[in-house]
């Protein structure tokens, strides 16, 4: 990963993967989109980035001339037969119309609100736990420690997967979202490890039938059938991978505003009734979330001359900051009552563990600023972020002030 | 006046019913739903705007 060329020109030689994007990639998209509605990359076998609120909806809403065969970018495209349509390897995120409205509608009664409010209690208990195993330290770290654990605690309560299995879960996400560097043939063998530990999870909850997510895919039908076992094998690796990594960024990144901006804790502290617009506003501000299209054939659009197979980074928290939509869009306004934030994708992909993940991040803010009203960065050079598509602090000292 | 959420726009953001649960439900799927039949009131009707400018999809419709 370190070995590529540094980047020179952003606009024609963008790398999501470059230190200066991975540490703080906001300025680099205030630039390029003054200076290029849509940049460009030879990398990744060439690869659009939209930066604008329109651009990216545009691509978002156009299923017709974009696939989601594949939404992580990655060197080495795959061939056609490395993406079976129209399902794809994780569906519905990887499904494209007609097959993908199925495939969707099929699990999204599990991720409804009534389903997920419900767990409210839990992910608070969660996050108290967690809370109670670094008390009295100084310093706590808040990516490490305490944001990193929620999402797949929370995830692995709902599949019905053994407790000690939850690290597992992390480093499995980490096979399929940050090692995109290597050749599609040697990532491929990485990726089996996960498949037999969820088909495993399958037999097991075969033999012990229980009343989980799991057991409800299992149990699904489209159309009068059950579902194929790599659909189900694929709809939990989507729930896995897209709700662990996602989360943890957007909790941590809220932490991380909150520890350099005193006044916004302060406020969140005394104003509760704030935090369902600081929620939405965390979102906006330091949407962990980008994904990627395939370009379905050669065409003009956008005012560019795309090919069949590049890919379209879709920047969705670029979006978040384009003044055309955002007043003051550079700035974070904990109280921001019109915020159209597309977060959570635009159009049929919308995310489908949206509630969930708004949940937690509520949860996981209200329980940590209730036990710690004032706490700031320890070692502010310490911090690092995610690389690559999910982004949020992966180190996070916070020093917890009296 | 009246409040209503275009179905074929609805994606399901859950941004009215989170923001505005004294106007807006979901269904099963989690779609956003209008209760009852969205008249609005002079005291309601800021809710429902406030409710529209958050919707990312511009579902959200208020009717002279």
């Amino acid at each position: 990963m370190n070995d590529k060329p540094p980047v020179v020109d952003f606009a024609t030689d963008w790398d999501h993967t470059d230190p200066a994007w991975v540490k703080d990639p906001y300025p680099i998209w205030d630039d390029l989109r003054l200076r290029c509605p849509v940049a460009h990359t030879d990398r990744y076998g060439g690869a659009w980035f939209p930066v604008t609120h329109a651009g990216v909806s545009e691509v978002a809403k156009d299923t017709a001339n974009f696939t989601s065969r594949s939404v992580i970018i990655a060197d080495n495209r795959p061939g056609d037969e490395k993406l079976p349509a129209p399902i794809g390897v994780a569906p519905p995120i990887t499904s494209d119309p007609p097959f993908h409205a199925l495939a969707r509608k099929l699990i999204l009664p599990a991720f409804a609100p009534g389903i997920v409010n419900a767990l409210e209690p839990q992910i608070r208990e969660l996050c108290n736990n967690l809370l109670d195993e670094v008390i009295g330290d100084e310093v706590v770290n808040g990516s490490l420690s305490y944001a990193k654990n929620i999402p797949p605690g929370v995830i692995r309560q709902m599949l019905g997967f053994p407790q000690e299995d939850t690290e597992k879960f992390v480093e499995m996400v980490h096979v399929i979202t940050e090692i995109i560097d290597l050749p599609f043939e040697e990532r491929e063998p990485l990726f089996q490890p996960v498949e037999d530990y969820f088909v495993a999870q399958i037999e097991d909850h075969q033999a012990n039938p229980r009343e989980d997510l799991t057991t409800f895919l299992l149990d699904a039908e489209i159309e009068g059938q059950k579902l194929a076992i790599e659909h189900v094998v694929g709809t939990m690796v989507l729930i896995l991978v897209a709700g662990i990594d996602t989360t943890w960024g957007a909790i941590g990144a809220s932490l991380w505003h909150l520890a350099q901006h005193p006044d916004d804790l302060e406020r969140l502290v005394n104003e509760p009734e704030l935090m369902p617009y600081a929620v939405e506003e965390f979102l906006r501000f330091y949407a962990p979330v980008t994904m990627a299209r395939l370009v379905n054939a050669d065409m003009e659009y956008l005012g560019c001359s795309m090919k069949e197979y590049d890919w379209v980074l879709l920047g969705f928290p670029a979006a978040n900051r384009d003044p055309v939509v955002f007043k003051d869009a550079d700035q974070f306004i904990i109280d921001r009552a019109e915020n159209r934030h597309v977060s959570f994708g635009l159009g049929i992909h919308r995310c489908i563990g949206s509630n969930l993940a708004r949940l937690e991040l509520r949860v996981a803010i209200e329980e940590f600023i209730r036990r710690y009203p004032r706490f700031e960065l320890a070692r502010k050079e310490d911090v690092t972020w995610s690389p690559g598509q999910i982004r949020g602090p992966r180190n996070l000292p916070l020093r917890i002030l009296g | 006046m009246k409040v209503i959420i275009d179905a074929e726009l609805c994606q399901g953001q859950g941004r009215c019913f989170s923001m505005v649960p004294s106007l807006f439900y979901f269904d099963e799927l989690g779609s956003g739903v209008v209760i009852g039949d969205g008249t609005l009131t002079p005291e309601t009707l800021n809710l429902a705007r406030l409710a529209q400018a958050n919707c990312p999809e511009h579902a959200i419709f208020i009717e002279e």
